[in-house]
This record gives structure tokens, sequence and C-alpha cells, in this order.
């Protein structure tokens, strides 16, 4: 037995070689991390440009390199892999399960996102430039137009679909085997639920996205013309195959995030989730819509009416269960026992600007009123509302509530609420104002602006400053919480915490639930 | 752990009121002239009703959020611990769980049957009185008017702003980025359709109060139209990520009375079918030098200077290719330099003009060569 239980390698060998999963969503974590700085240090540099009208700091074509590339890396880098790594840490826990059921792979998927991410900024320093054909890199901008480094981003892209499809597989496999035994799937936690549908929204579409950039890579280097009409081919087709990839990812980023806030209001409302399975359903639901609502982000490609009257209609059936989401959570708060801890300020501000982001959301839903919004800063706003506010905002309320259970250490509580309030203040005169010069008619992704938006682009600048300084604070929380926050060693950290990984020891040891925990 | 319940209240207050803020700055932007905080109705039937949808459902979703947040407020002012408050345990129900999936769907319906209606509204491409061909190209619109009688009237519009002013040296206009060296001449009350496709890469055509915002395809045609109902001066920009001056490329649109764009258009009729005969003739060294002088301006001296110095493109003066073989010359200016900012003019700029251009840049800034272009050697060169 005293083999079974030892500990982890030395040094830089065991973050290399780990197949534990709390190493391996540590990693993930970091990493993720990491690359939220630096899509962080993008934005800076945009909204530095965008203070004043006029071009001070930056060329217009670098520019457009920077709104691509903190799309980019703030997407797959940032976002994604955080959640990732916090599926590592929790699902197992949360199904008492011992590790991911495919643990090598697990380390792999991970190992396989620094070469990407690290070709994928090496661009920035090569002759041309960095992609700057956006985020979503229509063609033939991105085709025929590209700078030569657009073949690397190719190839970075098709690392990250690996590496996502692989994490993936390996989170279906483990919720699917490896639960503990009287744990059914509907007594799972809601975070596990929403990761496990996640899951299969990945495998379904990173494969359409991996198609999408080899035939950008068949029209960049061996001559056919899927994007171009002059051969034949349609640059509409690039957008249909990209936003069915892109209006699944919407959904991929935030459904995890969803299950994280259905986790911590309970927990700090003293309340059972009001409708568990109106939940699950919800979810469920939103995950089948998200593929057959794609074309709402190109209203004005020139679809026929029918096209646009049906993803209109579906587009505007995603509020229902959005709304039973939302429901529930005010529902269950509802006669708790409050507190207001910071996983709990973080939830709320979610609750909040998340909703804000819907009705924005169904705003664009709206076809023809769609063609006043589309590409213009309302959309931008809109959908900051629901990646920072929403997936963000839930990723640090999730730190925050699990960090004590990973390092047995407390995170100062002072610091956490000051994060919390500097954020969203921050946030929101970043991007509120954004709403406003949108609807007043300025286009996103341009380097210069007409006079009348001057004053709101001063705020949204002054806001996304003040936002990316609360992240600084984040950051120095959570290392001295590591390094030499309070100890602690209540396995419950918090009162009205339910699920299986507040059973085992705090710190969490490096292996848990060897053997089946029991499950009521 | 003691909260202040001020901040809470601030919490509440702040998403609250700038939302009414936003609601209620949207009132104003019918009567003034464009609103810096709200979507424009514009100056068509259209663009009312689609300001009417969007006001429509920004009153709805303000008063749900103004109901679920007023719930969610009053129980973290009455629900917390601090007041003593205990947990009860009620949870699912199935009465209020069908009630809060059929009313939102309810409301979508409520939506969903104006919205139906304005989009046909805005399909409805037929019976236009005047159809005007928009081409994108990267960075400038090309109108075309395509008429039936008398010559095609085509032109481009660049924009007209200075590189001075862009780049802080000098004070910025009042219409900053939103001004073209030639807007588009439509007549008011008229049905406008536009036919729009692209040169090069995906543009979109965007003018807010003519409620007109369409995509600019490579290859492809798109329809799009509108009925202006007030004359005035409408300003709008690219909304398509088209590369590197996606964000001076503006649009302006000045819809004069039917009288006044019938006179417009005549004298563009007239100058047009003048270029046309200008293309058979040939010119003196010094005709030739004046008109180039014009087309210089227009053309070349955002990027080449107005003494040729250079700037963003190559000096002229003394350079290589202005006093060097009139081949080369040609070359450079019909097809352009791929790769660099040096456009390709020949499909902007006519025959005569273009002769014009080159024999400028030839005897000027102490080039002096004293050679000089026809219309029919561009031609010439043109056909290979």
């Amino acid at each position: 037995m005293g083999d079974h239980h030892h500990g982890p390698a030395k040094g830089l060998t065991r973050w290399i070689t780990t197949t534990n999963h709390k190493d391996i969503g540590s990693m993930y974590l970091w990493f993720s991390f990491a690359m939220f700085i630096l899509g962080g240090a993008f934005a800076m540099i945009i909204r530095a440009e965008l203070f004043q009208p006029g071009l001070q700091l930056v060329e217009p074509g670098f520019f457009n390199q920077m709104t691509t590339m903190h799309g980019l890396v703030m997407v797959f880098g940032a976002i994604m892999p955080s959640f990732v790594g916090l599926a590592n840490w929790m699902i197992p826990m949360m199904i008492g399960a011992p590790d991911m059921a495919l643990p090598r792979m697990n380390n792999l998927s991970f190992w396989i996102l620094p070469p990407s991410f690290i070709m994928l900024a090496c661009t920035l320093f090569m002759d041309g430039g960095a992609p700057q054909a956006g985020w979503t890199f229509y063609a033939p901008l991105s085709t025929t137009y590209a700078p030569p480094s657009v073949t690397f981003f190719i190839f970075s892209v098709h690392l990250l679909g690996v590496s996502s499809i692989m994490g993936s597989i390996n989170i279906i496999a483990t919720v699917m085997n490896l639960r503990a035994p009287g744990m059914t799937y509907m007594k799972m936690p809601l975070f596990v639920w929403t990761w496990l549908i996640t899951a299969f929204l990945l495998v379904a579409v990173m494969p359409v996205l991996a198609g999408a950039v080899t035939m950008m890579l068949m029209d960049v280097h061996f001559g056919t013309s899927f994007f171009s009409a002059a051969g034949g081919g349609d640059p509409v087709l690039f957008q249909h195959v990209f936003w069915f990839f892109g209006h699944p990812e919407v959904y991929i980023i935030i459904l995890p995030a969803f299950g994280v806030v259905s986790q911590i209001i309970p927990t700090f409302s003293r309340k059972r989730l009001f409708g568990y399975d109106s939940m699950v359903y919800a979810t469920a639901s939103i995950a089948f819509l998200s593929f057959i609502v794609w074309a709402h982000h190109m209203f004005t490609v020139g679809m026929p009416v029918a096209g646009e009257l049906f993803f209109m209609y579906a587009t505007m059936l995603i509020a229902v269960p959005t709304g039973v989401k939302v429901f529930n959570w005010v529902t269950t708060m509802w006669r708790g026992s409050l507190t207001f801890e910071t996983p709990m300020m973080f939830s709320i501000g979610f609750l909040i600007l998340f909703t804000i982001g819907g009705f924005t959301g169904l705003m664009l839903a709206i076809a023809p009123v769609d063609f006043q919004y589309h590409d213009s800063y309302f959309v931008v706003a809109h959908f900051h509302y629901v990646m920072v506010a929403g997936a963000i905002f839930s990723m640090s309320a999730a730190i925050y509530y699990w960090l004590p259970k990973w390092c047995g250490r407390m995170y100062n509580e002072k610091m956490g609420q000051l994060h919390f309030w500097v954020s969203f203040v921050g946030f929101n005169l970043a991007f509120f104002p954004q709403h406003f010069v949108g609807l007043a008619g300025m286009p996103r992704r341009i380097p210069d602006y007409a006079l009348q938006f001057t004053d709101f682009n001063m705020m949204s600048s002054i806001g996304a400053f003040i936002y990316g300084a609360a992240q600084i604070l984040f950051l120095y929380n959570v290392i001295a919480t590591i390094v030499s926050g309070k100890p602690t060693s209540e396995e419950k950290t918090w009162e009205g915490a339910e699920g299986l990984e507040w059973t085992v020891a705090t710190p969490a040891p490096y292996h848990t639930f060897e053997t089946p925990p029991p499950v009521k | 752990m003691c909260f202040d319940v001020k901040r809470l209240y601030a919490l509440a207050l702040g998403p609250v009121l700038m939302l009414m803020s936003l609601v209620s700055t949207g009132v104003w932007a019918s009567e003034s002239e464009r609103s810096t905080v709200n979507m424009t109705a514009g100056v068509t039937e259209v663009g009312q009703q689609i300001y009417d949808l969007h006001m429509l459902i920004l009153w709805i979703c303000t008063i749900i959020g103004l109901l679920v947040f007023g719930v969610m407020f009053y129980s973290i002012y009455a629900h917390r611990k601090s007041k003593g408050a205990k947990a009860s345990s009620f949870h699912e129900s199935t009465s209020v769980e069908i009630a809060w999936t059929v009313v939102p769907f309810l409301i979508l319906i409520v939506m969903a049957v104006p919205a139906t209606k304005t989009l046909i509204e805005v399909y409805s491409f037929d019976d236009a009185d005047l159809d005007i061909m928009v081409t994108g190209y990267q960075w400038k619109w090309k109108y075309e008017y395509l008429t039936d009688e008398g010559e095609r009237v085509s032109f481009f519009s660049n924009l007209r702003t200075p590189q001075s002013e862009i780049g802080n040296t000098e004070a910025k206009g009042e219409h900053y980025l939103l001004e073209v060296d030639e807007p588009l001449v439509i007549p008011v009350n008229a049905k406008v359709r536009f036919l729009l496709t692209a040169n090069d890469v995906i543009h979109s055509w965007w003018v807010p109060e003519l409620a007109v915002k369409k995509d600019a395809i490579p290859g492809f045609i798109n329809e799009a139209w509108t009925r202006p109902l007030k004359e005035g001066i409408y300003r709008g920009q690219c909304a398509e990520l088209c590369g590197k001056d996606h964000g001076f490329m503006p649009i302006v649109v000045n819809v004069v009375s039917q009288e006044e764009y019938q006179t417009w258009l005549a004298t563009k009729q007239g100058e047009a079918a003048q270029v046309k005969e200008l293309m058979a003739q040939t010119f003196t060294l010094d005709e030739l030098v004046e008109r180039g002088k014009g087309v210089y301006e227009r053309s070349c001296l955002a990027c080449h200077g107005a003494k040729g110095e250079g700037g963003v493109g190559k000096a002229i003066a003394a350079s290589a290719i202005a006093t060097g073989e009139i081949s080369g010359h040609l070359d450079v200016s019909i097809d352009g330099v791929p790769g660099t900012a040096m456009q390709a003019f020949g499909g902007q700029l006519n025959d005569v003009d273009m002769a014009a251009v080159i024999t400028y840049q030839r005897n000027a800034f102490g080039n002096n060569m004293g050679d000089l272009v026809q219309p029919i050697d561009v031609f010439n060169h043109k056909k290979g």
C-alpha cells in the first residue's frame, strides 16, 4: 500500500510528466492567467489608442493586429483553458473519482497549448505582422489579403483544436465512467453537468473550425478557391462555417460559468438550488439551440428573408432557457440566509451583468434592428458583458470559492472584496458607454473615430485601465494566499457548501477518492 | 463579516441608473439631429420602424430587468444572514416553472410580430426609382448611377480629412473622418436601390440615418434600398473590417430635391460625355500639366506630398520612376505596387486624367522631363 500513496515527482519533471488531475488543472489555470495578462495588455494598447480621436500610439495596421490577437488570446488562451483547468481540478472531486479517465492524454492536451500560443505570439514579430483580420478572420481578408504569418496562425488554431477535443473527450469519459456508485446523472453537481454538455459541444464544433482553417490554408497555399468567388467559391461560405463553430463556442465559454454560479449561489444562500432539474434541461436546450442560430451573426450578408426569419426566431428562443436560469438563481437567493463573501459578490455581479448582456443579445436577435446594431460598438459592449462579466467574473468567483480547498489557505477577504468592487466599477465604466457609441453609429474595429464619440471613448478607456489594474490585485491576492495565507484545515470552507469536494481533507491531498466515497 | 449596506445600494443603483439614462436620453433622439447615446430614427419610414422596435424591446427588457433585479435586491436586503434570516427549504414548483417558461415565450411572440413585418419591408426591393451600384475598394467607395439615358455617371468617394488632422498636427474639423471629396447625391422621396459589391475584400455600406447596412462582397451583388423623406447630408462608415484603413472610408450621402438632383445629374453626365470626347484628343504639355495638377491634388497628394517630397508614399521629385522610362511610370500608376500602399489607379482614373497626372509628375517638382503622355498612350498601354 505504501507505494500507492507516493507524492508528486520533484522539480520540473513533475510538471512535464504529471498525469495528476490537480497538477494539470493548476497548470491550465496558471497558463490561462498568463494569457489573460497578455490579452489584457493588447486590450490596454487598443484602449490607449482610442483614448482620444486621432492616431497617437499605433499605426492602423498594428491596431488591427491588436484587436485580432486580443480576441484570439482571450477566447482560446484565457477563457477556454481556465475552465478546462477548473474542470480538471473539480470534476473528479465532485463525482468521487480518483482522477480523470485518460490521464496521459490529459497531460498531452495541456502541453500542446504553450507551443501553440508561442507560435501565435511569434506572428507579431514576423514580416508583415500578426494576423489582422479580427478574431473572426473573415475571408478573403484572412486569405488572399493576409500577411504571410496567417499560416502560423492556422497551425496554431489546429493545435488548439486538437487540445480542446482531447480535453473534452477526457471530460466525457470521466463523467460517464468514473462517477462514484450512487452518483446518478441527476445527482451530479451542476458544474459537472454544464461541463459534460460543453464537452459535447466542443467535440462537435472544433472539427468544424479545423475545417474552416484548413480551407483557408488550401486557398492561401494550394490554389483552391473555397472562399474566392473568382474561382467559383464564396466568401460567405467562410462565415457560415466559422459561425457554425463560433456560435456554439459562445456557449462553450458561458455554460461552465453557469455551472460555477449554480454551485456558489446556493452555498452562500444556505439553500439548495431552486430547480435542479430545470437547470439541467435549460442547459441542454441552450446547447441544442446553439447549433441552429449561427447565421444571426450574418444578418447583413444578404441572406434570403426566409433564412433571416428562421435565424431570428431560433435566436429569440434562446431567451427562454436563459431566462429559466436567471429566474432559478434569483429564486434560490429568495428567502435564503445570505452572506456576501467574495465568491458570492462575483456571482451576484455575474448575475446582474450577464443578464444585461442577455438583454442586449435579445435586442441583437431582432434581425431588422440588427441592421443598425451589426458591427457597431453595441455588439462589442454586448459580448464583453457576456464574456468578461459572464465568463471571467464567474471564473474569479470560482477561484475564490475553491482556492482554500486547493491550497489549505484562506485568501484575504478584504482584498477580494476590493478586487470585486474595482472590477465591477471598472468593467461598467469601460463597457456600458460602448452601448451608447455603438447606437450612435461608431463601427467596431476602428483605430480612430469621429469627434462625437470622444467622451464615451475616454470613459471607456479609463474604465478599461481600472479593470486591468484590478486583475493585478487579483494576481497578488492569489499568490499571497498560496504563499502566506491564513492556514485552514476545515473540510468545509463555507458553511453552506454541499458536495463531495467538501468531504476531502483541506488542502486537498494529491490523490483523492482512491476508494469511491458513499453518495447519499 | 460586516458589509456596508450603502455599498450594496450603490451596486443596485449603478446599472439601473445607467439603463434609465439610456432610455430617457433615447427619448430626445427623435427631436435632436443625431443622438450621441441612442440609435437614430433617421429620415426613412423603415428607419422609424426599426427605431420603434428598438425602443419597444429596450423597454420590455428594462421592465423585466427591473422586476428581476428588484426581487434579487429585495432578497439581498431582507434575507441576509446578518439580519438573522433563516434559510427556508422550498425548492421546485412545477407551476412557477411553467409560468416562467410560458410568459417569456409569449413576450417573444409580441416582439416577433412587428419584427417580422419590418424585416419584410426591409426586403422589399421592387419598384425602385433609381439604381446605384456601390463598390467597396480598399479603402474608398465607388458609385455608379445605373441610369438608362445619357452617359453613365460614376465616381470614387475618398476620405477628405487630411493626414495632418489624423496625425494631430492640425486641429480636427467638425466632420473629422466623416467627410469625403465627392458625396453620393440622391433625390428626396425617391426609392433608391443600392446594388452592392466589392473589388477586394468584404466591406459594409452603413448610413444609420438611411437605415441601410449591407455587406459588399467581392464576386456577389447584394441589394438594399432607402427612401429618404428629408433633404440633408447623412454620414456613415464602412462597417466590416476591411484591412488597414477600415476606419478611414466614410460615406456621405447628400439628399437633395428632385430638381437639384436632375441638375446635378445633367452636369455629371455632361462631364462624363466631355471626358469621352477628350479621350480622343491630343493635348499640349501645358494643358496636361494644368489638368494633372488637379488630379495630383485629389489622388496623389495625401501620400506623396504637396511638393512630391513623399510621405506614406515614395518621393516623386527626382524619383527614378518619374524621371525614367514613360512605360515604367505607366506600369506603376496603372497597376500599383502589390504589397504596398500604392494602389492600382488604372481602374480609378480615366485615361485623360491618368495621362495628365503622369505628365504633371514628370514636369513638376523640379523633374522637368519635358515629355508628355497622351490619353491614347494610356489606352494603348492598358491594352498591352
